[in-house]
């Protein structure tokens, strides 16, 4: 028997730049795939998930505001934090899940890769989905795409760190802030993203992570009025309908996604805005 | 001077004045003028217009070829527009150049028209090039032949860089020289302004300077009198009586050739100034081949079946 | 003396009305079970009879629609069905006048905008999206060159011809069959699209059109055949139809209402701004999902602009809408009429101001004079619900910013307009704004090359331009 004690983490929630307990004060047992008791997540309730989205809409103008160009930076900087701590994220994935060493360090570098993937999107999207449009008439017309607001996503259950990065980065680069709800019976990796967020310059409240039960949480992401969109990928399909309709309330844009890397998945949480302005001295 | 108590005829406070005046927005204003050009006038409307429109006619000849008898065969179709009707009214007055007034004034007299005036165009017109005591000179001559109105023209090089003041100086120089003789019109030349917000700046300062009328064009120049310098003109007028209770008039000059057009004018007049502004005292169309069109109109609204040219006089 | 414009009416000899019609199905007429009157809101004389669509006209028309889409234009390459598209352009051109007079016949809208706005604009989209057919490779970096197959599409009665243009175009143009209903109290145009149809030889089945009232547009909805619904009209209807396709594979477009602010800052140029909110509100009667409803006044030119509005509007002419000289026509039905006349007697129960020109109205048909309302704050009701109606809500502010926080303060967002001769201000501004479209220095522009549509409740998607184009095509989200 080793002479020393291992420090476990408390694994936490991420809301507006802080590591808060949920406020129900419940937690659920995490284990790994082998039935081997991991740690205590938190049971987020749909109050954490209200202070959630206060913060994230309050942290959505300056984020938005800030350049295309920081934006990006920014994500580049969280996959340079992710990168660093790969093995730790690795482990953290195979004790979840049961992967593969490899596997898990596969799902680890797939994970910063698609950081930076998306990180480069900032500054080129908005080229290629704007437009300028030849109106009849002496108008100046173009359209550009901003960001749509606070943006829910109830990130994938089966690659607990890729599915969470495939879900919020594609929000969060246009300038959406978001609150997103990690995999239910993996969430631990995502719980661990954020202290990489943490460390990487995004502004406070721009990204916050909820544990619990999808079961639980997804109808109140639903049917928020302050939520403008959701990514429902993570949901069994099954679901969506029901999802669906209890977002009618706000018209929430609600969209789910097979594929991690594509630029429908910035665009589906992006509004299209066009102005007119004549041309005359 | 007072200058309705707006400005003090210092360069500062005509120059902040002018200044604060709203700008004008191009499409705005053309997509304003451009919808009143659909008004559709039919029928007694459209009589009534014609009319009136004959009697708001400066009617024009401004050409170096000019001679005694142009003038007085001009004069004559001033005063019986249609010798064959005599229910046509005569025009608002005849328009000629300064050697020519007495000999118009002359003419009208002889022919009974005493009512109907002659307006000179004066201080060096069309370009205005010229120095301050030719100016002043060129408009006494005309007063002193007999002219009841002057159409002066601004100086438009010193307005468009910017040396507003002489420009404003110059209006109530020759403004003075009037005096309770003649009526003043600026002549705006707003196709050498080009901007519709000098359009609008050029009028106010026109009329802070003592102006009757303020005139588009000297009908040398192209653009003209277009709509939207119209309206623009129309809008000056309308808001500078809202400050003083005093009714500058307009005279559109220059490419209004046809009746439509004529009509077009008048309907821009009713929406924008008002009616108070249909009548030749504060509305005049300086034209010299529009009356003939106006004549033809009115024949076939009478008769029922379209004029030819040859039934109506051409001077 | 008074300069009044004699009557000026265009001709109604250019239109033949049958006394009933069918629905157009697979390319021939098919007779109704039973009927309903059609009436012109100016007079209140029945021009026609209309067939009430049923659960199983709609179906007969979705089969058309699919086998159409099976058999025919899905097998069609984009340069042939463009040049169909190019054909119904022309053919609408060609009979302008005819749908311009039919359109204010049916609807009430001055002749001078079907003639000059409506009719043009939507043959422009057929032109615009005829071109699209054989580029949809080049549509937009998220989307397919798939058609979704059989559309239905339900369009309101305030632009009948425009929106159903706004609809048909792009579908074709990407290759799906249409199933359309034209509101129930303009179905004219629609029909006589149809009769366009047949005469461009576009293959039977490619457009349906069954004509009926919110039962026939629900049939549409629930239809289990249809794969994509693309929806203009209110609100409330826009999330029944939502929560009805919520569970489907269907996918879903919507246009819906609004509550535009039209912000008019100190510098701005102010007669051409006054025609600005003069365009803003009552083009159209008001009848119009992105009209200036809400005039956002900055507090130091606040009366000098409503001095101006006032006189503005006594120039305004109410009246029969086949005159050219008619500026402001019918409202479109007794119930809108309703609608319009229950909030306005709450802006004038909640202490607003309420101003109108003298303007004599006709003692027959719908008629509601242009009306403003002034004192008007955030909490009011006419400062919040959408009155599609000539009434126009007058708010002030002090501050860019406040003018931005009034101006947002609404679950609606598909327009708002901008009046200041400040270029910074101006790109400011439409920054802030959460509308999907800016009208700077002018209101109410349309144009096929330029999207349209909401944020907020306002709406999904866009409809026009290159954005219009992918609502029509596979994309990636479902």
């Amino acid at each position: 028997m080793s002479g020393r004690l291992e420090v476990m983490k408390t694994y936490k929630l991420y809301i507006n730049g802080a590591f808060p307990r949920t406020e129900s004060g419940r937690s659920y047992e995490i284990t790994s795939n082998k039935g081997e008791f991991l740690a205590n997540a938190c049971l987020a309730s749909r109050k954490d998930l209200r202070d959630a989205v206060v913060a994230a809409r309050a942290a959505q103008p300056g984020w938005a505001k800030a350049t295309a160009f920081n934006r990006g930076q920014i994500m580049y900087r969280i996959a340079e934090m992710l990168e660093g701590r790969s093995d730790q994220f690795a482990q953290e994935i195979s004790l979840q899940t049961g992967a593969s060493a490899k596997e898990s360090l596969q799902e680890v570098s797939d994970a910063v890769d698609l950081l930076v993937w998306y990180a480069g999107w900032s500054d080129k999207l908005p080229s290629l989905a704007g437009s300028t449009n030849p109106v009849t008439g002496p108008f100046y017309n173009f359209t550009i795409p901003e960001a749509l607001g606070v943006v829910g996503a109830i990130a994938s259950i089966d690659k607990p760190l890729l599915g969470f990065v495939a879900a919020v980065a594609p929000i969060l680069v246009s300038g959406n802030t978001a609150v997103a709800l990690a995999s239910s019976s993996a969430p631990l990796s995502a719980i661990s993203f954020a202290e990489v967020v943490a460390t990487s310059d995004l502004p406070n409240g721009v990204l916050n992570i909820l544990s619990g039960q999808q079961s639980e949480l997804a109808p109140w992401f639903a049917s928020h009025m302050d939520i403008d969109g959701l990514d429902i990928s993570g949901l069994p399909s099954d679901q969506h309908g029901s999802i669906k309709e209890a977002g009618v309330e706000n018209l929430k844009r609600i969209s789910a996604f097979t594929k991690n890397n594509e630029p429908g998945r910035i665009l589906a949480f992006m509004e299209a805005k066009t102005i007119w302005h004549p041309i005359g001295n | 001077m007072s200058f309705y108590g707006l400005v003090d005829g210092s360069d500062a406070s005509l120059r902040n004045y002018l200044k604060q005046l709203p700008g004008v927005d191009q499409v705005g204003a053309e997509a304003r003028a451009a919808m009143l050009a659909t008004r559709s006038i039919k029928t007694t409307s459209k009589a009534w217009a014609i009319d009136t429109a004959i009697a708001m006619v400066d009617l024009t000849t401004l050409e170096g070829a000019d001679t005694p008898g142009k003038v007085q065969a001009l004069c004559a179709k001033a005063f019986r527009p249609d010798p064959t009707d005599s229910s046509v009214p005569h025009v608002g007055a005849v328009c000629v150049y300064n050697d020519m007034v007495g000999i118009a004034r002359q003419h009208l007299d002889a022919i009974g028209a005493h009512e109907l005036p002659v307006a000179a165009v004066s201080t060096a017109f069309p370009s205005g090039r010229a120095s301050m005591a030719v100016k002043l000179q060129d408009t006494k001559d005309a007063i002193d032949a007999g002219a009841a109105e002057i159409d002066m023209v601004i100086d438009r090089g010193a307005f468009l860089s910017g040396r507003l003041i002489e420009v404003f100086q110059e209006i109530v120089a020759i403004r003075e020289v009037c005096g309770d003789q003649a009526h003043l019109k600026v002549i705006l030349e707003t196709g050498e302004l080009v901007t519709l917000d000098n359009v609008r700046k050029a009028s106010y300062l026109a009329m802070l300077a003592g102006a009757h009328f303020i005139k588009t064009s000297t009908g040398k120049v192209a653009p003209a009198a277009t709509a939207p310098v119209v309206l623009v003109m129309l809008e000056a007028v309308r808001d500078f009586y809202d400050l003083t209770k005093v009714r500058i008039g307009v005279k559109p000059a220059g490419g209004i050739r046809t009746t439509k057009d004529a009509i077009k004018q008048l309907v821009l007049v009713n929406e924008t100034a008002g009616p108070e502004w249909l009548n030749p005292s504060l509305f005049r169309i300086g034209a010299s081949a529009l009356l003939n069109d106006l004549l033809m109109q009115r024949m076939k609204m009478s008769d029922g079946y379209y004029a030819s040219p040859n039934y109506v006089t051409i001077d | 003396m008074n300069f009044e414009y004699a009557a000026a009416p265009e001709s109604r000899s250019v239109v033949k009305i049958d006394p009933e019609y069918g629905h157009f199905i697979n390319g021939k007429w098919v007779n109704g079970s039973s009927h309903f009157n059609s009436i012109n809101p100016a007079t209140e004389e029945v021009l026609s009879r209309i067939a009430l669509g049923t659960a199983a006209d709609v179906d007969a028309a979705v089969k058309a629609a699919r086998n159409a889409f099976d058999k025919s234009w899905s097998k069609l390459s984009g340069r042939e069905r463009g040049k169909y598209l190019f054909r119904i352009a022309r053919i609408m051109q060609e009979r302008a006048r005819e749908f311009a007079v039919l359109e204010t016949l049916d609807n009430g809208k001055p002749i001078r905008e079907s003639r000059d706005v409506d009719v043009p604009l939507s043959a422009a989209h057929f032109f615009y999206h005829a071109g699209w057919a054989d580029k949809l490779e080049y549509a937009g970096v998220d989307t397919t060159t798939a058609p979704h197959g059989v559309v239905g599409q339900i369009i309101p009665w305030n632009f009948p011809l425009l929106m159903l243009a706004w609809k048909v175009a792009p579908a074709l143009a990407t290759g799906n069959t249409v199933v359309l209903k034209p509101a129930e109290t303009t179905s004219l145009t629609a029909l006589l699209f149809a009769q366009v149809c047949q005469q461009a030889g576009l293959p039977d089945g490619v457009v349906n059109i069954v004509t009926g009232d919110g039962s026939t547009g629900s049939a549409i909805v629930s239809h289990p055949g249809i794969d994509k619904i693309a929806f203009t009209g209110s609100t409330e209807v826009g999330k029944l139809i939502a929560r009805a396709v919520a569970p489907t594979n269907k996918s879903l477009t919507l246009e819906l209402g609004g509550k535009g602010a039209n912000i008019v800052f100190g510098d701005a140029a102010i007669d051409e701004t006054v025609e600005g909110i003069v365009n803003g509100i009552f083009f159209n009667q008001g009848h119009v999902c992105c009209a200036g409803s809400r005039l956002i006044l900055q507090e130091n030119i606040a009366d000098e602009v409503l001095e101006k509005l006032k006189r503005r509007m006594e120039k305004i002419r109410v009246g029969d809408p086949l005159d050219k000289n008619t500026d402001l026509g019918a409202i479109n039905s007794g119930e809108q009429l309703a609608k319009i006349h229950e909030l306005t007697a709450a802006g004038d129960a909640e202490g607003a101001g309420r101003w109108s020109p003298n303007c004599a109205l006709p003692d027959k048909g719908f008629w509601f004079a242009p009306t403003i309302f002034t004192g008007v704050t955030q909490s009011h009701r006419i400062a919040r619900e959408e009155i599609f109606g000539p009434v126009l809500s007058v708010l002030t502010f002090r501050t860019p910013a406040e003018a931005i926080e009034k101006a947002n303060n609404t679950p609606f967002g598909l327009s708002a307009g901008i009046w200041s001769e400040k270029g910074s201000n101006i790109l400011w501004a439409s920054q802030q704004l959460r509308a999907g479209v800016i009208w700077a220095n002018t209101f109410n522009k349309f144009d096929p090359a330029s999207p349209f549509g909401g944020y907020k409740e306002s709406g999904w998607g866009r409809e026009g331009g290159r954005h219009g184009l992918s609502a029509y095509l596979k994309g990636s989200a479902k």
